[in-house]
């Protein structure tokens, strides 16, 4: 745009409203807005993204070629077995940045700002959540492409491999706002981390992902069991080799899915409103 | 005040609401009444009473933890007062606060812009958050980095910006719809004397286009400098009132500040410059110091050099300097500006 242009501009009263006006879907609008700006950060800042693109790599490998072979008697019997669940147990260790990311924009004071603006209290989190959904399609491709690469294939169609991909993301997405709490309810940004590693390490590892349930221990078992991450591998498993039936698994996922953000989402904006 | 007024006001009548609701129907831009916020044990505002008529910049002064962080955040509604009125437009801040919101712009202490983004980036995300439309965002943001001299950085990433054009791209959001009321919290503190200036050119002009500017400062140089009218806050309450003048007829000028290298006789040399400049200096004697008041400049300046030359006084510095906050709260209060309390 030319100077000459700019300076007319300037001079229009009608150029510039003097002040908000209120819309419909406000809270839809501000939270996609706020999502873009996350988007834009997370693109920014691509080293951001190891821990859905190196990481998963690197720990397909070393399961698979360093256990495989003791585990299922063939590294390709296990990396069909594994890579669902790989795949599960990325998305819910990338869950937790959303956390971190929240909490350094509260210690920058950027919610101070969000919060002088006529715009819903909770637009800021479900902004942030849904940006980070990005991480998630990434975790998925790279995990999916490298596994490819080494030798998986899915043993049903495209169209249940898109299904077990977008169970995976609706899981990821209702777990995100456990993080969200955790953001909200530490002081500094790498408590959010470590704080959110410790509550994901037992989900993650606490489940079938490297060995069937039955070889292991009986308490183990039942936690694996009730654990909600074991019915989201096992759904992911279910739909991308065709074995067992996907139905039982896909519903529970759901059902968690639906009771981690009815019981979290609710917990992480009241202590947002309590923090700001 | 009368029954009707308060009726239509303020429905839980207190003693200060009356002159907030006279001043808010005579169209001031920001009143406090009886404003009062407690932390835990702290005070951090007492009682605090202020009205600034639209278009004015207000500076409000005091040292660190005098209140005015506090302030600020009742008046944009991210804090609400123990007891009191705050009305920003004629709105009460804690009845309506999304109205509220709609007529201001607030920068914080700290700034808010993403590193990641470029400048242009940064306002045209804010800008959509106020509704203004895609495009209407994008021209916006074009007229602001021009305005706040950032159109050449408008495409570099906010990174490589330096903390005063950061500060002004910070201010630019908070100036995204050319807000009724501006409130910008310790605008230049950590910033070098250049980017200052460039903050305080900023400043004005967002005042020049009728904004009404809420600033809090540490510095009464930055206060004289913009503001129209001036309150010092200590320790919650307001101290002093006024126009910038009115504030340094209270404290006087410029003054000079000897120190005395050597043994130097404080007390001799102090009488003597007393008679020189014919008012009673301040002396710091355990610092060697004699800080004497100036009427004018150059004579002043003058005759205190040769009164020091002629009585072989020996001198290690002489400075010519403004008055400082520390000079408002000795004149106000007695005591200095105690600047190392914890902040509010």
């Amino acid at each position: 745009m030319s100077t000459s242009t700019t300076s007319t501009r300037l001079s229009d009263p009608h150029a510039i409203p003097d002040r908000p006006e209120p819309r419909p879907f406000a809270l839809v609008r501000h939270s996609l807005q706020l999502a873009r700006r996350s988007l834009l950060k997370t693109m920014r800042t691509p080293e951001q993204l190891l821990d859905v693109t190196l990481q998963p790599m690197i720990f397909i490998a070393i399961f698979v070629y360093l256990l495989g072979g003791a585990i299922a008697g063939s590294t390709h019997d296990y990396l069909q077995f594994l890579l669902p669940a790989i795949m599960v147990q990325t998305i819910m260790m990338s869950s937790t940045v959303t956390g971190t990311n929240l909490n350094t924009d509260i210690k920058k004071g950027v919610f101070d700002r969000f919060r002088s603006l006529p715009i819903a209290r909770s637009a800021p989190l479900i902004g942030s959540v849904l940006g980070d959904l990005i991480r998630f399609v990434v975790a998925i491709t790279v995990t999916l492409g490298f596994g490819y690469l080494i030798g998986f294939r899915i043993g049903t169609d495209p169209l249940q491999l898109l299904a077990a991909c977008l169970l995976v993301i609706v899981f990821g997405f209702c777990l995100s706002w456990v993080s969200v709490l955790i953001g909200m309810l530490v002081r500094e940004p790498g408590a959010a981390t470590g704080l959110g590693f410790l509550v994901m390490f037992p989900l993650t590892f606490g489940t079938n992902m490297m060995v069937p349930t039955d070889t292991l221990p009986g308490w183990l078992q039942a936690w694996v069991k009730i654990n909600p991450a074991t019915h989201a591998m096992e759904a992911a498993r279910a739909l991308m080799l065709g074995t067992p039936d996907a139905s039982g698994p896909v519903l529970k996922t759901l059902l968690w899915s639906a009771v981690l953000l009815v019981v979290f989402a609710p917990l992480a904006v009241s202590a947002y409103r309590r923090r700001t | 005040m009368t029954e009707n007024v308060i009726d239509r006001w303020s429905p839980a009548p207190d003693p200060a609401a009356g002159e907030a609701v006279t001043a808010a129907r005579d169209g001031a831009a920001i009143v406090m009444a009886g404003l009062s916020k407690r932390y835990g044990d702290v005070t951090a505002l007492d009682g605090v009473d202020l009205v600034v008529p639209p278009g004015a910049v207000c500076g409000l002064l005091g040292p660190n933890g005098a209140g005015k962080t506090t302030a600020v955040r009742i008046l944009s509604t991210l804090t609400r007062p123990d007891s009191g009125t705050a009305l920003v437009g004629g709105i009460d801040v804690t009845r309506d606060p999304d109205e509220v919101r709609r007529r201001i712009g607030v920068t914080g202490q700290r700034t808010t812009v993403d590193d990641i983004l470029t400048g242009r980036e940064n306002l045209e995300t804010w800008g959509r958050l106020y509704h203004i439309g895609v495009r209407t965002a994008r021209r916006r943001a074009d007229e602001l980095l021009e305005q706040f001299g950032l159109a050449d950085a408008a495409t570099r990433m906010v990174r490589q910006y330096s903390g005063g054009m950061r500060r002004r791209l910070d201010l630019a959001v908070g100036f995204l719809l050319r807000p009724q009321v501006l409130f910008l919290d310790e605008p230049t503190t950590a910033l070098d004397p250049h980017s200052r200036n460039e903050v305080w050119q900023v400043v004005a002009s967002m005042a020049a286009q009728g904004t009404t500017v809420l600033l809090t400062t540490q510095y009464l140089e930055e206060a004289d400098r913009l503001a129209s009218q001036i309150a010092v806050l200590d320790h919650g309450r307001m101290i002093a009132q006024g126009t910038p003048d009115e504030l340094k007829s209270r404290i006087g000028g410029h003054r000079i500040d000897v120190v005395l290298g050597g043994d130097g006789a404080v007390a001799r040399t102090a009488r003597g410059l007393a008679r020189v400049v014919g008012a009673e200096p301040e002396v710091d004697a355990a610092a060697s110091r004699i800080s004497v008041p100036v009427r004018d400049q150059v004579t002043t300046l003058h005759d205190v050099m040769r009164w020091l030359h002629d009585n072989e006084v020996e001198v290690e510095d002489v400075a010519v300097r403004r008055p400082t906050l520390d000079d408002v709260f000795l004149s106000v209060t007695g005591h200095g500006a105690d600047v190392g309390r914890a902040a509010a």
